[in-house]
């Protein structure tokens, strides 16, 4: 199955979008994180008001037999709120930076979500049964005379319709020093680490009272910082693997058999630079702000600011695939620097057979990559095209010479609509993309 | 009591219902705690219900409120256990088999294991047809069901129904276990590697022989070490199980291959049972393969294996067979163990102090005054506090081989540094010490070199050290009885009242408090009290109503007839101090009886050890 699909397999077409349509967005509606669950069968968001929303995957309906059904908000909860550290002095904000499901262990459903402190877990489950019936007051809550009472009642549970409850069940706080930038569930269930700019951290899920650290990169003396920990996952299938990316753009994966700590790596991830198109902004674009491992466990995808590099796990010193995303950003560095956009973290993400990936870009576009085809494509999440079924139709950047019909120039490229944040399901060609404060979800056309 | 429940027929109530309609209403109660309660008094509403009205209602509605609190559903699990002659003794015990099943299917690991816990001690009062019907019916939906935790727990059943089950049904039994151990998750690989010790007990040897091991090999090389790990503790029990003769081809493959990991975990494991598998296993293959393997894991790349290895070094030279004990631990041993004094990881030096002097005993006089000795010192003057430390905790050992002479040139300057260390929790463990050595060192030792650090103490800045010290002072006194308290240390305390600080003051009557006891009346009376009554005149309050405090509990040891004329005229001036504490305790002490003084022991030590892993971080639970 080819994941990308331009022309003879399959088009994107439009499902459904989510979210106000407001020009006027508030801060604490834009989406921060975008996450499907194990089955597909959820789909979580978080956002920049500590907010989680779960949408459940409907089943087809007769009615409508061409599309495969669509995710209807389940479940929606307050999952953290503004604090403020008197130590420090510091506020934290409620911004949800990462969500990371659970293996469905019983009937509920588990995620971790986590700001820039503090991870929890969450518990959603469902209840459709009450229980009625009391001794001491009748049906409509009168109490009953207590020395009256002839015989002993025992509650009856009834159906009663669908409750969905999320409810916190451990909070895994005063860990982290700086801020956490990533969380990831270990193979063996029962741990997960987390990453904050200098450390990461092993923690046991049934255990809040403490976690191990596991890599230190504080310098003993700070003026000597010269990187940062940028992203940190769990290998999908062996337990004591993990990667971390830098700041300076290279990647080491651990081997937590080798040693309680990982300070020491056992691979080290990097592509040499070349020189002739060094400048000022290399080292700031080199920065790697997302890392993913392949579903089957042999590759990782890196994102940086222009590029999706794709590493075999047996290849450190280059990358086996390098997608360009937006080369034509390149000329405009200076004033995406001055504009602080060059420090946004574009995510990435591989489809379930690890055959395409797909990442975001400026002006609500997003890219991607057939692996095996080497094609790619750019769409555009937007209001325009949101009619049912809709075919998505492929977006051209020109650069520089005369633009042909159909074309955006890089000038007028919105900058402030970025999509940073997909995600994709992990077994059809449905995907979910957060485009500010709206979440779009695309789905194959079978034709 | 309140059995024949039911409408007695009349209109009129029966008040002996409200308390039970209560714990039945309450068992929805939004209130926590108050559902707890309810839950814990279980028993009280299923004896109300009658056993017939408890299996047809009460037992369905249990079996669907698995929506609760952990703490309510473990409690519920708990209360379940001991449920069978409620619902109508053993020929009706299969009615608790829903409830517990929907529990061992929650996903709180503590609930789960509550549930099985119970589940595994009803399966007893089944008979053996029933426990065919319908406690091993139960067993395999656990096993087959879709979510992992119902199969985690249904591994933990298999041993209690093997031994009561036709042959059909125990081939079956086996089956499920074999296939949980290679079941997807490692959720239940890991459930299965931590019964398959106990489950090879229930087995016959044929199927021990034939099965298990397999399964043991398959679980020893699983991909993920958290499986692996766990392997090892079911190493365990089946080299136990095994003769001898078999151990060599059946199990010690495996061990050693454990033994040499790649992952360190494995390895923790194996050095942290070490004495386990060295009795499992026996002397010859012991000497053989134990021993080399023991100096691998000393040598090990990581520090928490060479830590867990260095904590079982008493343990392994003393269990290993008389007749070459000694050459063993000299030629093999000890050289590692030499090296481990000076390692670069203090857990690791740590762990070895815990234990080392306790090689004296099994190595005798002369090998403790030649081998051992110099490491002790070494260990003596080692950086880390916590080392030294463990060296003057274990001190006992040393002094019943070769006396504590030898030692005691070292020890001083390693006390006294402890003594002024910066940390006060290094401080406080030092003072814990205190009564033991001068138990070891005897009286005089103690007075010229001792006793200045015991009194310097009580001025500590740190008010947990200066109450330690006066805890101190008392079991000094314990030993070395009231003649040396009068002598030596009652003076100086007494001249503390005098300080100009209103702290150190207070510390006198602290030390006070906890002395007058050991000191007995004549010295209470004739020393203490006179300083006691002449701080009730003290500017600060706090001391003022500390003499209150004091006088409250030093009244047991003292005269009627000097309560009467001394006392009570002081607590009566107090009672009508300006200050209202001051006045408070002193009507306390007035009207209370005087109580039996008792002291409250110190847990502070306790705090020293925690558990020491990795970088460990203890978070504040706010």
């Amino acid at each position: 199955m080819a994941g990308v699909a331009s022309g003879n397999d399959f088009q994107w077409c439009f499902s459904q979008v989510k979210g106000a349509i407001d020009e006027d967005v508030a801060e604490a509606d834009i989406i921060s994180t975008v996450e499907f669950n194990y089955s597909g069968e959820l789909l979580a968001t978080g956002d920049k008001g500590g907010r989680v929303v779960i949408f459940q995957h409907e089943q087809e309906s007769k009615n409508r037999p061409h599309l495969r059904g669509e995710y209807n908000v389940y479940s929606t909860f307050q999952s953290h709120e503004p604090e403020f550290d008197y130590l420090k002095s510091l506020e934290i904000e409620e911004k949800i930076n990462k969500i990371r499901w659970l293996q469905q262990q019983n009937a509920a459903h588990f995620l971790l979500s986590t700001n820039d402190k503090t991870i929890k877990l969450w518990k959603i489950s469902e209840r459709d049964k009450r229980a009625e019936g009391y001794n001491l007051k009748d049906e409509d809550g009168r109490l009953r005379d207590p020395f009256r009472i002839t015989s002993l009642r025992v509650p009856v549970l009834m159906p009663m319709d669908l409750m969905v409850e999320a409810s916190p069940r451990r909070i895994f706080a005063n860990a982290h020093t700086y801020h956490i930038n990533s969380i990831s569930v270990n193979s063996d269930h029962e741990t997960y680490l987390s990453a904050d700019d200098l450390r990461i951290n092993l923690w046991h899920l049934e255990i809040t009272d403490r976690s191990f650290n596991i890599v230190d990169i504080k310098p003993a003396n700070m003026e000597e910082l010269t990187e940062v920990i940028t992203a940190a996952e769990c290998h999908p299938h062996q337990c004591n693997v993990f990667v971390y990316s830098s700041s300076k753009g290279t990647i080491r994966l651990c081997d937590m058999r080798a040693g309680a700590l990982c300070d020491r790596h056992s691979k080290f991830f990097e592509e040499p630079e070349d020189p002739s198109s060094r400048s000022f902004f290399s080292e700031i674009i080199s920065s790697i702000s997302d890392v993913k491992f392949s579903h089957s466990g042999r590759y990782m995808m890196t994102r940086d600011y222009l590029s999706v590099k794709v590493w075999d796990l047996n290849m450190e010193n280059r990358p086996v695939e390098t997608y360009q995303v937006h080369e034509y950003l390149r000329s405009k560095l200076c004033s995406l620097y001055e504009n602080d956009c060059i420090f946004d973290k574009f995510e990435c993400c591989w489809n379930g057979s690890d055959s395409a990936i797909m990442t975001g870009s400026y002006n609500n576009f997003f890219r991607m990559f057939d692996r095996n085809t080497r094609r790619d494509i750019t769409l555009e999440a937007s209001r325009e095209s949101s009619k049912p079924r809709a075919t998505l139709k492929p977006r051209k950047v020109s650069t520089g010479g005369k633009r042909k019909k159909d074309e955006i120039s890089v000038d007028s490229l919105d900058f402030n609509k970025k999509i940073l944040h997909t995600a994709w399901h992990p077994k059809d060609n449905v995907i979910a993309v957060a485009a500010t404060n709206n979440l779009y979800i695309f789905q194959d056309k079978i034709n | 009591p309140c059995c024949a429940i039911g409408p007695p027929g009349g209109a009129d109530g029966d008040d002996s219902l409200y308390p039970i309609a209560v714990l039945i209403d309450e068992l929805r109660n939004e209130d926590v705690q108050l559902r707890l309660n309810s839950i814990k008094k279980l028993s009280t509403i299923a004896l109300a219900l009658g056993v017939e009205r408890t299996r047809t209602e009460l037992l369905p509605f249990l079996t669907d409120t698995i929506y609760d609190e952990d703490e309510v559903l473990l409690a519920l699990a708990e209360q379940l256990g001991n449920f069978t002659m409620l619902v109508g003794g053993p020929e009706y015990v299969h009615c608790l088999l829903p409830p517990l099943e929907s529990l061992a299917t929650v996903e709180e690991t503590v609930v789960r294991d509550k549930a099985v816990e119970s589940l595994r001690k009803i399966s007893q009062e089944h008979s053996p047809v029933d426990l065919e019907v319908h406690f091993e019916p139960l067993v395999k939906r656990l096993a087959s069901g879709d979510w992992f935790t119902s199969r985690t727990s249904a591994c933990g059943l298999f041993s209690v129904c093997y031994p009561r089950v036709s042959s059909t049904v125990k081939a079956e039994i086996r089956q499920h276990f074999r296939t949980l151990c290679s079941d997807d998750t490692p959720m239940v690989r890991r459930a299965a590697a931590s019964k398959l010790g106990e489950f090879a007990k229930v087995l016959e040897l044929d199927y021990v022989k034939s099965d298990i091991i397999s399964l043991f090999t398959a679980l020893a090389s699983d991909e993920q070490d958290s499986v692996r790990l766990l392997a090892v503790e079911a190493c365990v029990s089946i080299a136990t199980l095994l003769p001898q003769e078999d151990l060599e081809t059946l199990v010690m493959p495996t061990l050693r291959q454990a033994a040499e990991d790649k992952s360190w975990r494995v390895r923790y494991m194996v050095a942290d049972k070490f004495s386990e598998l060295q009795k499992a296993v026996g002397p010859e293959i012991t000497k053989n393969d134990l021993v080399p393997a023991f100096q691998n894991l000393l040598k090990d790349c990581e520090a928490e294996v060479r830590a867990a290895a260095a904590n079982k070094v008493k343990e392994f030279c003393e269990n290993l067979p008389e007749d070459n004990r000694e050459q063993i631990i000299m030629t093999h041993i000890l050289p590692c163990v030499k090296e481990l004094v000076s390692d670069t990881n203090q857990h690791v030096k740590s762990a070895l102090a815990s234990v080392i002097m306790g090689l004296s005993t099994i190595l005798g006089k002369d090998n403790t005054i030649e081998h051992l000795l110099p490491l002790f010192l070494a260990q003596l003057k080692d950086e880390c506090p916590e080392v030294r430390l463990n060296i003057i905790s274990n001190l006992d050992c040393v002094n019943e081989v070769i006396g504590i002479r030898q030692l005691s040139q070292s020890l001083l300057p390693a006390i006294v540094e402890l003594a002024e260390d910066a940390k006060w929790r290094v401080r406080l463990a030092i003072i814990e010490y205190m009564p033991l050595l001068a138990g070891q060192l005897g009286v005089e030792f103690f007075d010229e070199k001792l006793n200045t650090l015991c009194m310097a103490w009580l001025i500590d800045h740190v008010y947990a050290i200066r109450e330690a010290a006066t805890c101190n002072l008392m079991k000094l006194v314990e030993k070395f009885g009231a003649d040396w308290a009068q002598n030596t240390i009652v003076p100086k305390v007494l001249g503390m009242a005098n300080d100009p600080n209103y702290l150190h003051r207070m510390t006198t009557l602290f030390c006070i408090n906890a002395l007058s006891d050991v000191c007995g009346r004549d010295i209470t009376t004739k020393q203490m009290l006179p300083v006691v009554l002449k701080m009730s005149e003290d500017q600060v309050a706090n001391v003022r109503f500390n003499v209150a405090k004091s006088l409250q509990k030093i009244g047991p040891v003292l005269e009627k007839i000097t309560l009467q004329n001394q006392v009570k005229p002081v607590l009566d001036k107090l009672a009508t101090d300006k200050d209202m504490d001051v006045k408070y305790f002193a009507h306390e002490a007035l009207s209370g009886e005087c109580l039996p003084y008792e002291y409250k022991k110190l847990q502070w030590s306790s705090m020293l050890c925690v558990l020491v892993y990795a970088r460990p971080q203890l978070l504040d639970s706010s």
